[in-house]
C-alpha cells in the first residue's frame, strides 16, 4: 500500500530500526477469559520497576480503583460488571429468537431476573506497537526501539514535551506531574535483558498474561480462540493480534469478551503517522498559499495605483 | 467469582490444569457452541442488534480512551498564534521592505522579532524538563512535526532577528535584506507546521481535520500579521495589509467549514463548549476586522487600528478555539468510539468480509 515504514505490515521493527542480530520479537498474549482480577500484575510491575505511588483513592465506579494506564501505572486491570438493563415497560429481559433467558454461567434457570450479571477482567498494558505513533512524534529521539521489538522511553533524554502523551492511540504514556518526563510500560527491558521475563508475567497467577515471542504467542492465541469458541464462549475474539491493522499490529496483543470500547481500548486504532506525508504536503500547500496571498495583497494595490495613475493620464 | 462456581479460581492457582487453559462457563455467550450471541454490555441501553453497528456507544464508566495533552492553552494554544503572527508577519515585512513601505516593514520585523521571542520562552516553559530544551536539536527526525518545528525555529529566530537589528540598527542592510528574506521563506513554514503538529496525534478534532488544518492555521496566521500590520503600520502603507486581512478572513471562513465537514460528528467539539464559544467569537473578530480594515481605506487611521486589533484577537480565538475543540474530543470517549467503529463497520462492509471479529451473525 505504502512505500515508507511509517505503516502497514512490518515484519521486522527492530531490524528496520537499526538493530542487525536482533532476538524474536518479544510480546505479551493477555488472556483476559482466565484473569481473575487479582492485581498481582499491577503491584508486581510497580514492586519491580519502582514507579511511585499515584493516588489511594475509591472510585466508586467498580472494584477497578486504579482507574486507567498512566505515568505511574503500566498495568492496570480493568474491571466490568455488566447486567443489561431491563426494558422500558417490562420486568423481564427481551430474550433473542426463542432463546431462554441465560445466567452468566450459561446454566442459569429459565428465570433472568437478578442473575444475569457478568464480571469481566482484563489486564492492560502498553502496546509496544509495530507503528508506535508515541516513538515516531518523539522529538528528542528518548523513545526508541529496542532489540526486542519493543518500544521504551530513555528517561535521562525525555525533556517532557508531552507530545507522546496525545499521539498514543491507546492514551497509554503519560507525563509523571510530579517529574515532568512521560513513563510507561518497558515491557521489563532490564529483566528481558537477563534472560527473565516481564514481572506482570512472572507474577500473574492464572497464565493470562503470557510472555514469549510474538510469533509463538499469536498461534497459542489463535488455538485459544478456537478452542473457547468450541466451548460455546463465541465472544472470544483477539485484539491487536493482526499485523494489518492501523498499527501494523501489537507487541501486546490480547483476547477479550466484549468489544475492546467496553474494555476502554479504541475499536479501529490508528497510527496517525501513517498520514503525515499528505499532512507535510498540505503543509507546503499552504504555506505556498500564505506566500501567494501575500504576494497577492501587495499586487493588488500596485496595480490598482497603476491603473489609477494611467485612467487618470487617460482622462486628463 | 463464586457464585460461577468457575473453575479458574479453584484449580488455575494450584497448578493442575494450567489456568490459561480453562474454558469456564461463565464465559459463554450463549446455550452451547451453536451460540446466538447473548445481549449484554450494552450500559447504555443499545438495542436488540446483532449485525448493525451500535447507534450508540459503549465505553469503559465514561473514562476517555486516549489521553489529552498535558499541554497548557496558554503555552502552546498562544504559541500557535504567536508563531503564525511571527511567520505570516515575516512574509508582509518582506513584502513591505520591498515595496518601499519602510515603516511598516521595520515594525512588522520587530513584531516577528518579538513574537518568536515569545514562542520559544512559551515552548520551553511548557517542557516537563525546562532544563532539557537543547534535547529538541538532539537528533533530527522528520516523522516527528515537533522535531522539524525545532529545527524551524532554529533557523527562523535568528533570521528574523538579524532582520530585525538590522531594520532598527541601519546597519549591514544587504546581510538585512537577506535575513529578510530568508525568514520570509521558512515564516510561512512556521505558521503552518504546527497545524501537522497538532493534527498527527490521535486528538479525533485534530487528526479528523488534518487535511484541512493547515490551511486554516495559514489563514488564521495572515489574518494575525495583517491586523499587526494595520495597528503598526502608518495608513498610507496599509493597502497590502487590508487586502491579505480580507482574503485571509475569506480563507478561514471557508476551510473552517470544510473541517467540519469532514469531521462529521467530531465537528461538535467545534461547535459546543468553550470551543464552541471561541470559534464563533473568532470568526465574527475576524469578519468585522477584515471589514473594518476595507472600510478604513486607507485614511481612517482609528478605524485602521481598531480593525487590526480585531483580527489579531480574531487569531488568539482560533487557535484557542481550536485547541479547547481538541482537548473536548480527547477527553470524551465518544468522540473517539464511534468514528472507530464507523470506519471499521465501512471496511467490513466494502472489501471482502474480515476475519477479524468473531461473533456469529
Amino acid at each position: 500500500m505504502t512505500d515508507h515504514l511509517l505503516s502497514g505490515v512490518e515484519p521486522d521493527p527492530a531490524g528496520d530500526a537499526g538493530h542487525p542480530d536482533a532476538p524474536p520479537r518479544a510480546g505479551f498474549f493477555t488472556d483476559t477469559s482466565v484473569c481473575i482480577g487479582c492485581k498481582a500484575c499491577e503491584v508486581a510491575c510497580k514492586e519491580w520497576n519502582a514507579i511511585p505511588e499515584d493516588g489511594l483513592s475509591l472510585t466508586g465506579m467498580s472494584y477497578d480503583n486504579t482507574q486507567g494506564l498512566g505515568a505511574s501505572t503500566w498495568r492496570h486491570v480493568a474491571f466490568i460488571e455488566q447486567s443489561p438493563p431491563a426494558p422500558e415497560g417490562r420486568t423481564e429481559l427481551p430474550l433473542t429468537d426463542g432463546q431462554g433467558s441465560q445466567g452468566p454461567g450459561g446454566a442459569g434457570g429459565t428465570d433472568g431476573s437478578g442473575g444475569d450479571l457478568r464480571w469481566l477482567m482484563a489486564s492492560d498494558v502498553c502496546k509496544h506497537c509495530t507503528h508506535a505513533a508515541c516513538l515516531d512524534v518523539c522529538p528528542t529521539g528518548s523513545l526508541f526501539r529496542t532489540e526486542f521489538g519493543t518500544v521504551v522511553v530513555q528517561e535521562d533524554i525525555c525533556n517532557g514535551c508531552g507530545y507522546c502523551v496525545p499521539a498514543c492511540p491507546y492514551g497509554v504514556i503519560e507525563q509523571r506531574p510530579s517529574d515532568g518526563r512521560a513513563f510507561k510500560c518497558t515491557m521489563c527491558y532490564d529483566r528481558l535483558g537477563a534472560g527473565q521475563e516481564p514481572a506482570c508475567a512472572k507474577a500473574c497467577p492464572t497464565e493470562s498474561i503470557q510472555y514469549g515471542p510474538l510469533d509463538e504467542l499469536r498461534e497459542r492465541a489463535a488455538l485459544r480462540v478456537d478452542q473457547l469458541h468450541a466451548a460455546g464462549v463465541t465472544d472470544a475474539r483477539l485484539y491487536g493480534h493482526e499485523p494489518t491493522d492501523g498499527v501494523g499490529g501489537d507487541g501486546a496483543f490480547f483476547l477479550l469478551l466484549d468489544e475492546p470500547e467496553v474494555y476502554g481500548l479504541p475499536p479501529d486504532p490508528v497510527v496517525t503517522t501513517r498520514d503525515l506525508p499528505a499532512m507535510w504536503k498540505h503543509a507546503g500547500t499552504a504555506a505556498l498559499s500564505l506566500i501567494g496571498g501575500a504576494a497577492l495583497s501587495f499586487a493588488v494595490p500596485a496595480l490598482k495605483h497603476l491603473a489609477g495613475t494611467t485612467g487618470r493620464k487617460g482622462w486628463r | 467469582m463464586a457464585m460461577t462456581g468457575s473453575d479458574v479460581t479453584r484449580e488455575g492457582p494450584e497448578g493442575e490444569r494450567p489456568g490459561r487453559d480453562a474454558a469456564p462457563g461463565m464465559l459463554r455467550g450463549g446455550p452451547g457452541a451453536d451460540g446466538g450471541r447473548r445481549r449484554k454490555g450494552g450500559r447504555r441501553g443499545r438495542g436488540e442488534q446483532l449485525m448493525a453497528p451500535p447507534a450508540d456507544f459503549t465505553s469503559y464508566y465514561g473514562r476517555p480512551v486516549i489521553k489529552a495533552p498535558a499541554w497548557r492553552a496558554r503555552d502552546i494554544a498562544g504559541y500557535f498564534f504567536l508563531g503564525g503572527l511571527a511567520g505570516a508577519g515575516s512574509v508582509l515585512a518582506a513584502g513591505a521592505h520591498a515595496t518601499g513601505r519602510t515603516t511598516t516593514a521595520t515594525a512588522m520585523k520587530i513584531s516577528s522579532l518579538a513574537a518568536v521571542s515569545l514562542s520559544t520562552a512559551a515552548l520551553v516553559n511548557d517542557l516537563g524538563r525546562p532544563d532539557r530544551f537543547a534535547n529538541m536539536l538532539r537528533v533530527v527526525k522528520p516523522t516527528s512535526p515537533m522535531s522539524v518545528g525545532s529545527w524551524l525555529l532554529a533557523a527562523y529566530g535568528p533570521a528574523a532577528g538579524a532582520a530585525a537589528a538590522s531594520a532598527v540598527t541601519g546597519r549591514l542592510p544587504r546581510a538585512g535584506a537577506a535575513a529578510t528574506g530568508a525568514a520570509a521563506l521558512l515564516g510561512p513554514a512556521v505558521a503552518t507546521y504546527t497545524a501537522v503538529l497538532a493534527a498527527d496525534t490521535a486528538v479525533p478534532a485534530w487528526h479528523g481535520a488534518h487535511r484541512e488544518l493547515p490551511y486554516l492555521f495559514a489563514a488564521s496566521a495572515t489574518a494575525a500579521a495583517a491586523g499587526m500590520a494595520l495597528v503598526v503600520g502608518p495608513v498610507r502603507e496599509t493597502a497590502p495589509a487590508r487586502c491579505a486581512a480580507v482574503l485571509a478572513a475569506v480563507a478561514d471562513s471557508a476551510v473552517h467549514k470544510a473541517a467540519e465537514e469532514r469531521l462529521g460528528m467530531v465537528a461538535e467539539t467545534y461547535r459546543t463548549g468553550r470551543a464552541g464559544k471561541l470559534l464563533r467569537t473568532a470568526r465574527a473578530l475576524t469578519a468585522l476586522g477584515a471589514a473594518g480594515g476595507a472600510l478604513s481605506g486607507g485614511r481612517a487611521r482609528p478605524l485602521a487600528a481598531a480593525s487590526g486589533l480585531a483580527l489579531l484577537a480574531g487569531s488568539v480565538c482560533t487557535r484557542f478555539g481550536i485547541f479547547a475543540a481538541g482537548i473536548a474530543s480527547a477527553e470524551d470517549p465518544k468522540y473517539t468510539v464511534v468514528p472507530q467503529r464507523a470506519a471499521k463497520e465501512a471496511r467490513r462492509t466494502t472489501p471482502a468480509p474480515s476475519a477479524e471479529r468473531t461473533q456469529p451473525t
